[in-house]
């Protein structure tokens, strides 16, 4: 059930500009979030999700209000995706009050529940039992939420990517698997860890049906994921998909990434995300170079405002810390 | 007014009635649908709620707690009955990063209302993996509710009270007990957690255990009394959180306690009570605290083993002869 994309219906302007500002700001969030980093503003571990933007920003745009994403151990770009607060991210990540967790979370946990997002995980592979959980939760309750939830060729090997996916199958759950294979689990590359590398057949082998897509094609990743959602939406749920992209660094920010063969990287960085949503919003919409120079100014100063906005911000005070402790 | 039920049917009937009061809660678990449950206390729930809220699952425990504390997040309000709490360890993972983690890490906003079901404890040799007493694992854990009910009244009011919290709740039956029978109020009884029963009155020595252990710490009482020795029974009811202030004023008038648990003495939960006790009520003690224990040992097949590797009747009564026979501490005026 292996199946490329296709652009049968010409894309609107308006879907192009969000696919390159999503993924424009992903980029900018997790370059200048690297920087803040060596300045040592940012504390704990940083996952960047660069090289990855594509596959986020389609799912995401396929989604609607109401339904739940499920995210992985390199979160940001899919809470980005998700329309999360640049100011509240930051904050976070500067361990501060005026942050998404409270500074109580941090880079691997920012989740936002109210908004329909459940959250990276620490664990890797965590977020896709909890995600078919949330897509039984809307069954249960009548909803005709759908729930995606970010995983990894990383996770694949674990067992409850099996487990859970299986229960969404026998249940038929409104759940999309989006499994983001950058081929590298932490410095494993992925045909150390499992002898079928086309991971979607996993999906094949327990009656799920499953697709695979160049997870560096955000439009392709958008088309496809609407084809699922809605496809889940009828009922006919759940739909596996595989996106395939590569990191373009290592696993966090002080993983050099030597193990990733040159030639390999330089293959996909020719095939950015970032670049390719922009050349396609060019080419497509007839957009000039000056609209698309101001889209990126503009998320420049957003993300220099959430920069000054959360050193401006204060921490949980201690005996805060000790209330909600007591509560717990 | 109140009825004579068994422990399993009062389970049922907190089960059902939450279940018809609240349509988010559902049920999923190993052969509680059509069968009913290897205890039977979801038996008939499949007939009255349907597929929808009272679902089979296959031997997949990682999964099915997972994709229970993920509806718990997504608001709906899960109960995932784990055969045996052995089992529960394939989803320590869920339990312990995820379900116990997740309203800190997201700063107070995100709550779990789960609720684990599960049975452990010793009884009919059903040898080392489905004779664990593993509340301990539990205990340690911020952010886990303990619920160990002893009698059937208990049962049903903590368990109405477990699918009214936002909190995750490990709700603990034990094997040997579904089959006993108890006085169940009538209407709606609910319990609070944190709030201890004294099981009997007594003013010589205070016994504290839950679980299976209160039935064996009652016989203890009895034999006690024929002595002339008049026993104290407390039942916490719920681990956590602890009742505290029940079990120091029963220390503060026997100045005496014995801790009785079925589960291994190494780390576990007697010791930390033991501690409590220690740090707060020092002075109210004439004699060390006795815990009376299962051995530091997994559980044998053979029926005689087994029954020596966990604490009967009679180890608790000698631990309570040995606290009245202690000296009381020197004064210094003497």
């Amino acid at each position: 059930m292996s199946a490329q994309s296709s652009n049968a219906n010409a894309p609107s302007r308006e879907l192009l500009e969000k696919l390159f500002r999503t993924a424009y700001k992903i980029r900018v969030f997790e370059t200048e979030g690297i920087k803040l980093y060596r300045q040592g503003l940012i504390r704990g571990y940083f996952h960047p999700y660069l090289g990855q933007e594509g596959i986020a920003t389609g799912v995401c745009a396929a989604l609607k209000d109401g339904d739940y994403i499920a995210s992985t151990h390199r979160g940001h770009g899919h809470c980005i995706a998700w329309g999360a607060s640049i100011n509240k991210m930051v904050a976070e990540l500067l361990q501060k009050d005026t942050g998404y967790c409270r500074g109580y979370g941090g880079s691997m946990h920012i989740a936002d529940i109210k908004a329909g997002n459940l959250g990276a995980n620490g664990i890797v592979g965590a977020g896709t039992p909890l995600g078919v959980g949330a897509a039984l939760a809307s069954q249960v309750k009548g909803s005709d939420a759908v729930t995606v939830t970010f995983t990894t060729d990383g996770a694949s090997n674990n067992g409850t990517f099996m487990e859970s996916l299986n229960l969404a199958a026998i249940w038929n759950l409104a759940f999309v698997l989006v499994v983001e294979n950058n081929q590298y689990a932490v410095s494993t590359k992925i045909e150390e860890s499992t002898r079928e590398v086309d991971l979607y057949k996993r999906g094949l082998a327990i009656g799920v049906e499953s697709y695979q897509v160049d997870g560096n094609d955000s439009l392709a990743v958008y088309n496809m994921t609407k084809d699922a959602v809605e496809k889940c939406r009828r009922g006919e749920g759940p739909i596996l998909i595989e996106a395939k992209t590569y990191r373009h660094m290592g696993h966090h920010v002080n993983d050099p990434g030597k193990y990733m063969p040159a030639d390999r990287l330089a293959y996909y960085k020719e095939r950015d995300p970032v670049d390719r949503a922009r050349a396609a919003l060019t080419e497509m919409s007839g957009i000039d170079q000056s609209e698309i120079d101001a889209i990126e100014n503009e998320i420049r100063q957003e993300f220099e405002a959430a920069v000054e906005f959360s050193k401006a911000s204060g921490e949980v005070t201690i005996a805060e810390f000790r209330e909600f402790a007591a509560a717990y | 007014m109140a009825r004579e039920l068994m422990y399993r049917d009062a389970l049922r009937e907190a089960i059902d009635e939450e279940m018809e009061r609240d349509s988010s809660v559902f049920i999923i678990g190993e052969g509680i649908a059509e069968r009913g449950g290897s205890y039977k206390v979801t038996e008939g729930l499949l007939d009255k709620y349907g597929p929808k809220r009272v679902r089979d699952t296959p031997i997949a425990e990682a999964g099915m707690i997972g994709v229970g504390v993920g509806a718990a997040i997504a608001g709906a309000r899960p109960i995932v009955e784990i055969l045996y709490v052995d089992f529960a360890m394939l989803g320590m993972d869920m339990l312990v990063n995820q379900a116990a983690k997740f309203r800190l890490m997201t700063g107070g906003d995100g709550r779990v209302p789960f609720v684990m079901r599960t049975q452990g404890g010793t009884g009919g040799g059903v040898a080392a993996q489905h004779s664990q007493s593993l509340e301990a694992l539990f205990y340690h854990i911020p952010g886990l509710q303990v619920v160990m009910p002893s009698v059937p009244a208990d049962a049903k009011g903590l368990l109405k009270y477990a699918l009214r919290q936002q909190d995750p709740v490990m709700f603990l039956e034990h094997k040997h007990l579904y089959m006993t029978k108890g006085m169940v109020p009538d209407g709606e009884h609910i319990i609070e957690f944190g709030k201890g029963d004294i099981k009997r009155p007594g003013k010589d020595v205070t016994i504290i255990a839950w679980s299976n252990m209160i039935p064996r710490a009652l016989e203890a009482a009895a034999k006690l009394a024929e002595e002339g020795i008049d026993a104290e029974v407390l039942d916490p009811r719920t681990l956590v959180p602890l009742d505290k202030a029940m079990i120091l004023t029963s220390v503060a008038k026997t100045n005496r306690v014995v801790i009785a648990q079925e589960a291994v003495r190494r780390g576990g939960v007697a010791s930390d009570i033991a501690s409590i006790i220690q740090a707060e009520a020092f002075y109210d003690l004439d004699a060390p605290i006795e815990i009376v224990a299962g051995l530091n040992i997994p559980v044998p097949f053979n029926l005689e083993l087994e029954k020596a590797s966990v604490p009967q009747v009679d180890d608790i009564v000698v631990a309570a002869r040995r606290t009245l026979h202690a000296k009381p501490f020197a004064l210094a005026a003497e």
